[in-house]
């Protein structure tokens, strides 16, 4: 049995679960149709949270970027894990206890304002909208590579298993969903990392087998720096010193970032208590750094497996792997001194070998000669992170639109069971239009969703932060806030990314930082806007501190 | 009675952020320099602290917050 039919085998047995759950758990009500009742339990959040996070990007891509940066990938790491604390400690209780259904309800009602509401609705359909469209190209691409269906067909059908199970169950349906998917996906990533330490250290622990001695006595992270070096690149761990100020910025607008996106908000309001609230972050975090930790050992093991098997090596003599992947382009070799050896160094003049990011996570188990099942169970795990986290997104958008548009602004006489259809509408209306733009997705995808982090960070984090621990925070301090500190970020991204058209050079950069870490100064900018306006103009409405009062205890 | 429950809760706050602050901000990135100086296993401290270490503190920081919190609404009978 070859990997082909193992992939069909577990791609199919976990989407036929996954519409198994849909059917099982239908919402019946607009409550179970946006946060599920209210009513799951803590540790089954924390998975769903977990699932809801961790996106294609986690799964595929990020432990190649890692093997490529050393160090330098240590802040996606830190800066995807380190918002968790800032929820459960500063965000989810007291969301939880201000007990409604979405962001915008919150930053509408606790700023006492239309105006605000619709700021912060639009600012959340669109980081979701583009977020979710990455999603949909990572199904397409998951498909088209292994289970060779044309890419539009990949997408086609990630479209209908969402649209099956999110307009029919909602965030209850959902929420179960993503459960199955966290346990696919953990356990697809995770024992293929097993197999590397257990192949590269003997030590079956990945975690510690990363920074354990090899075979031949030397430690392994020490042997990774000495090919580096040998390679002409820098040395794995080392520090580069000049992005420094970077990566502080760029993990910080992660992290602010993290704790201010939607669709990770709006899970904590589906636990039944204000306790519940606190430890399924801790849950959530828990089991999100089982992959965000195995994740740079699969770098390491990777990298060293890589170098070893092509470095200097015979083109012919390569294994069928190698061209499989030259096939899907995202491995090309060009021969440039035609001695038919491939050189794989730091010099790009020189250099012979272009890899893609995303191969080390996908090749790995044939690089490493593993079973062919674990070559299917990559596959189904890559699909469990794209869809479930492109699940909880629609949601996001379509609670906005039923919610917080229509209910809230349109139609507030709407009845019980209008709200629910119309929910269902504009979730189908969101698959749509997500599938829509997943299949001709721009250029610009990825550059995309680093707008989202910095959007995210510099508009919703410092206005509910401040919404819950300063009770002088008003009406027009959030507001201007919020516009100041996102128009900063937004024209900051826009001037210097060039994938967006933007004309500005690396060398002009506000101290040095690029427009992945400067998220961290528009939420500055934001806190400072906001406190300073608060004080110059009218004071909260006295119902307004006893809400922020009442927010602020359990009971 | 109930003001110094917030206290409380915003002085445990102060502590563990500032704990998550050090660990990831400082151990990991401005600090991590120095401490690759020092090894655990095989691990310069430093990288290890920006891989690993910081994950692992974030985790057990939020577990602590919850106990914290629990022992203190029992305390100040704010359980629900």
């Amino acid at each position: 049995m070859d990997a082909q039919f193992w992939t069909y085998f577990l791609v199919g047995i976990t989407f036929t679960l996954y519409i198994g759950i849909a059917i099982w758990s239908r919402a019946k009500s607009t409550k179970e149709f946006y946060v599920a009742g209210g009513g799951i339990h803590p540790v089954l959040n924390g998975m769903a949270t977990a699932a809801d996070w961790m996106s294609a990007a986690s799964f595929i891509s990020m432990a190649g970027i890692i093997s490529f940066l050393g160090y330098g990938g240590s802040q996606y790491l830190m800066g995807w894990t380190g918002g968790y604390v800032l929820l459960a400690l500063c965000l989810a209780p007291y969301l939880r206890k201000f007990g409604k259904f979405t962001v915008p309800d919150f930053i509408g009602e606790r700023y006492y304002s239309q105006n605000a509401r619709t700021i912060a609705l639009i600012c959340a359909i669109f980081v979701s909208f583009t977020y979710v469209v990455g999603q949909m190209k990572g199904v397409g691409v998951a498909f088209s590579r292994f289970l060779e269906i044309p890419y539009d067909s990949g997408v086609i059908i990630g479209i209908a298993i969402v649209f099956f199970y999110a307009v029919l169950g909602g965030m209850k349906g959902i929420t179960y969903t993503q459960v199955a998917q966290y346990c696919v996906l953990i356990f697809a990533f995770t024992v293929p990392a097993i197999y590397l330490s257990l192949q590269a250290t003997g030590n079956p622990i990945p975690q510690i087998g990363f920074g354990s001695k090899t075979m031949d006595g030397v430690y392994l992270l020490e042997k990774l720096n000495l090919l580096s070096v040998d390679l002409g690149f820098n040395r794995y761990t080392d520090i580069n010193r000049t992005t420094l100020i970077n990566v502080f910025f760029i993990t910080g607008a992660l992290m602010f970032g993290t704790a201010g996106l939607p669709h990770v908000i709006v899970r904590f309001f589906t636990v039944p208590k204000v306790r519940d609230a606190r430890i399924s972050a801790g849950w959530a975090l828990l089991f999100i750094s089982i992959l965000y930790t195995t994740a740079p050992a699969v770098a390491a093991f990777a990298k060293v497996n890589l170098i070893n098997t092509v470095s200097n090596a015979k083109y012919a003599d390569m294994p069928t792997w190698f061209t499989n992947w030259e096939n899907t382009g995202l491995l090309e070799f060009d021969d440039k001194n035609g001695d038919g050896v491939i050189q794989y160094v730091a010099d790009t003049q020189v250099n012979e070998l272009t890899i893609d990011n995303d191969i080390m996570v996908l090749a790995n188990p044939e690089i490493a000669n593993l079973p062919p099942w674990v070559i299917g169970l990559i596959v189904a795990g890559g699909l469990a992170a794209a869809l479930s986290t492109a699940a909880g997104l629609l949601l996001v958008i379509s609670t906005s639109i039923s919610h917080d548009l229509l209910k809230k602004n349109i139609n507030p006489n709407i009845s019980e069971k209008g709200e629910l259809w119309a929910a269902r509408i504009s979730i189908a209306v969101a698959v749509v239009a997500a599938g829509l733009a997943g299949l001709n997705p721009p250029g610009f995808v990825a550059e995309v969703v680093a707008l989202a982090f910095g959007l995210a960070a510099s508009s919703f984090f410092p206005a509910i932060i401040l919404g819950i621990f300063d009770k002088k925070m008003n009406k027009e301090g959030a507001i201007a806030g919020m516009l100041t500190g996102i128009i900063f970020t937004a024209l900051y991204i826009l001037y210097f990314k060039p994938q967006l058209g933007g004309i500005g050079l690396p060398e002009d950069y506000l101290f040095g930082i690029s427009p992945e870490g400067i998220g961290t100064i528009g939420m500055i900018i934001n806190f400072i806007v906001s406190l300073i306006v608060s004080r110059l103009t009218k004071p909260t409405p006295e119902k307004i501190k006893a809400l922020v009062e009442s927010i602020r205890y359990p009971k | 009675m109930k003001e110094k429950y917030w206290k409380k809760n915003i002085m445990y706050l102060r502590i563990l952020l500032s704990v998550w602050f050090i660990s990831s901000f400082g151990f990991g990135i401005l600090f991590a320099e120095s401490l690759n100086n020092f090894y655990l296993g095989g691990f310069p401290l430093g990288f290890w602290f920006a891989q690993q270490g910081s994950i692992y503190i974030f985790v057990i920081l939020i577990f602590i917050y919850v106990y914290l919190m629990n022992k203190l609404d029992k305390k100040h009978n704010l359980e629900e």
